[in-house]
C-alpha cells in the first residue's frame, strides 16, 4: 500500500476495498460532471494509489458535502470522506491553503450568510 | 416546557428572521427557547476527517452546557444542527473522540453525548404535535402551493441525523398542511443548491439552485420554504429568482397571526 493511500484512510477512517464498484455514488453526485475524476474514481484511484493525480484534480473543491454519496452507498463507503481527505492532504501542507482570509472581503455580498464565509474557510483552508 | 437553544452565528446577522419568528412562534405555542447563556459558531460544517478533533469542541461545549440545564438543545439553523447533532453521534460512539475531547475540556463529569439534540421542526411534530398546531392556526395559508426544500444537511446521513426518511422525507409537508397551505412535492427537494460552493464556483451553485428552482416551479410550487439561511441566500441569489423562498418560521408565524401582531 502506498504511503498517501495509508495517509486517506487515516485522515478519512474509510476502507476503500469495501468499495464493490457500483457506481452508485458517481450516480447520486450532482456536481459529477465538473470533476474530471468522479466520487467512485476517488474510491478505485485511492486504493490503487494514484492518491497524487487526485490532489492535483479541481474536483476536490468541487464535491459540495451533501451526502448523496454517503446516503446512497449500498456498502458504506462514505467517498465524500475520502474527497474531503484527499482535499485535506493538500491544503495541510505548507502554503497549501486554496482559500485565504485576505481573499473574504473582495468576496462579501451584502446579503451574503456568514456561514458561507465560515464553511468556505473551514473547507478550503488550514495550513500557514 | 423549556428547552435549551443554540441560535447560532448566523441566526444573529443574516438570518435574524429565522431566529425571531421561530421564538415568538414556539412562545405562542406554549413552548420556551432558552438561548444557551453562552455558545460559540458550530464551525459551520462538519468536519469529515476522523483526526479533526479541535474543530468538533466548540459543538460539544454547546452539548455540554444543555446538559447542565437537563435540558434538551434546540436549533433552528440546518447547518448548526447537523453539526452538533452528529458530533453528539460521535462523543457517543467514538471512544478516541470522547476521550481526546474530555481531556482536552476536562469537565468536571466527562461528557458522553447525553443531551438530547432537536431540530425544531422535530420540537413541532413531536411536542407541539401537528394537529395541536393546526388547531392553533389563526391564519390559515390557505390555497397557497409550497414547495419545502429540505435540502442535504437535515436528511443526511440518515444513520446519524435520523430526522426523517431521506429519500421521501414527510415532515415539511406536514407543517405545510398543519398551517393550511398545500405542499407540492417535487424531485429536487432533498438535492443539493450547492450553496456550500457559492463562493468557490458560483456557476456550480446557479445550475443546482436553478435545477431546484425549475423542478419545484414545474410541480407548481409558488413559494419554497426551508431551514437553512444558506440554502435560501443561494436559491434567491443563484436560483434564476423564478420563487420566492422563505424560512419556515415566518409561514408559521404568519399562520398564528403573530406577524400582524408584530407589524
Amino acid at each position: 500500500m502506498s504511503d498517501w493511500t495509508q495517509r486517506i484512510q487515516d485522515i478519512s477512517g474509510v476502507n476503500p476495498r469495501k468499495c464493490m464498484k457500483c457506481g452508485k455514488c458517481t450516480a447520486a453526485c450532482p456536481a459529477y460532471d465538473r470533476m474530471e475524476y468522479h466520487p467512485h474514481q476517488f474510491v478505485d484511484m485511492v486504493q490503487s494509489g494514484r492518491v497524487e493525480e487526485l490532489m492535483a484534480s479541481r474536483g476536490i473543491y468541487t464535491c459540495l458535502s451533501c451526502f448523496a454519496c454517503v446516503e446512497r452507498c449500498p456498502r458504506n463507503v462514505e467517498p465524500a470522506h475520502i474527497i474531503e481527505a484527499v482535499r485535506l492532504a493538500v491544503i495541510r501542507q505548507q502554503g497549501g491553503n486554496h482559500m485565504k482570509p485576505d481573499q473574504i472581503p473582495g468576496l462579501l455580498e451584502e446579503d451574503l450568510p456568514q456561514q458561507a464565509i465560515t464553511s468556505a474557510l473551514r473547507k478550503y483552508s488550514k495550513g500557514g | 416546557m423549556t428547552y435549551a437553544y443554540f441560535p447560532g452565528c448566523t441566526l444573529k446577522t443574516q438570518a435574524a428572521d429565522l431566529d425571531r419568528w421561530g421564538r415568538v412562534s414556539m412562545e405562542a405555542l406554549g413552548i420556551t427557547l432558552e438561548e444557551l447563556p453562552q455558545w460559540q459558531c458550530c464551525g459551520a460544517v462538519y468536519p469529515l476527517a476522523k483526526d479533526e478533533i479541535a474543530s468538533r469542541l466548540s459543538s460539544v461545549r454547546a452539548l455540554m452546557d444543555a446538559r447542565a440545564l437537563n435540558r434538551p438543545l434546540v436549533t433552528l439553523c440546518s447547518a448548526c444542527h447537523h453539526v452538533i447533532k452528529r458530533t453528539n453521534c460521535d462523543i457517543a460512539r467514538d471512544e478516541t473522540f470522547r476521550d481526546r475531547a474530555n481531556t482536552y475540556l476536562a469537565p468536571e463529569t466527562p461528557y458522553a453525548g447525553e443531551t438530547q439534540v432537536l431540530h425544531y421542526l422535530e420540537v413541532l411534530r413531536d411536542a407541539v404535535g401537528f394537529d395541536n398546531l393546526a388547531k392553533q392556526v389563526k391564519n390559515p395559508l390557505t390555497g397557497k402551493k409550497i414547495g419545502a426544500y429540505y435540502g442535504c444537511l437535515l436528511l443526511r446521513p440518515s444513520r446519524q441525523m435520523a430526522f426523517d426518511d431521506p429519500e421521501n422525507p414527510t415532515i415539511m409537508e406536514d407543517f405545510i398542511r398543519a398551517i393550511g397551505a398545500e405542499p407540492v412535492i417535487y424531485a429536487q427537494r432533498n438535492e443539493c443548491c450547492g450553496g456550500y460552493v457559492t463562493l468557490e464556483d458560483r456557476s456550480l451553485a446557479r445550475t443546482r439552485a436553478a435545477a431546484v428552482e425549475d423542478n419545484a416551479a414545474a410541480q407548481g410550487a409558488e413559494t419554497l420554504t426551508t431551514a437553512c439561511p444558506l440554502c435560501l441566500y443561494n436559491l434567491q441569489k443563484n436560483g434564476g429568482g423564478k420563487l420566492p423562498v422563505v424560512y419556515f418560521t415566518e409561514l408559521l408565524a404568519q399562520a398564528l397571526g403573530l406577524k400582524e401582531e408584530a407589524q
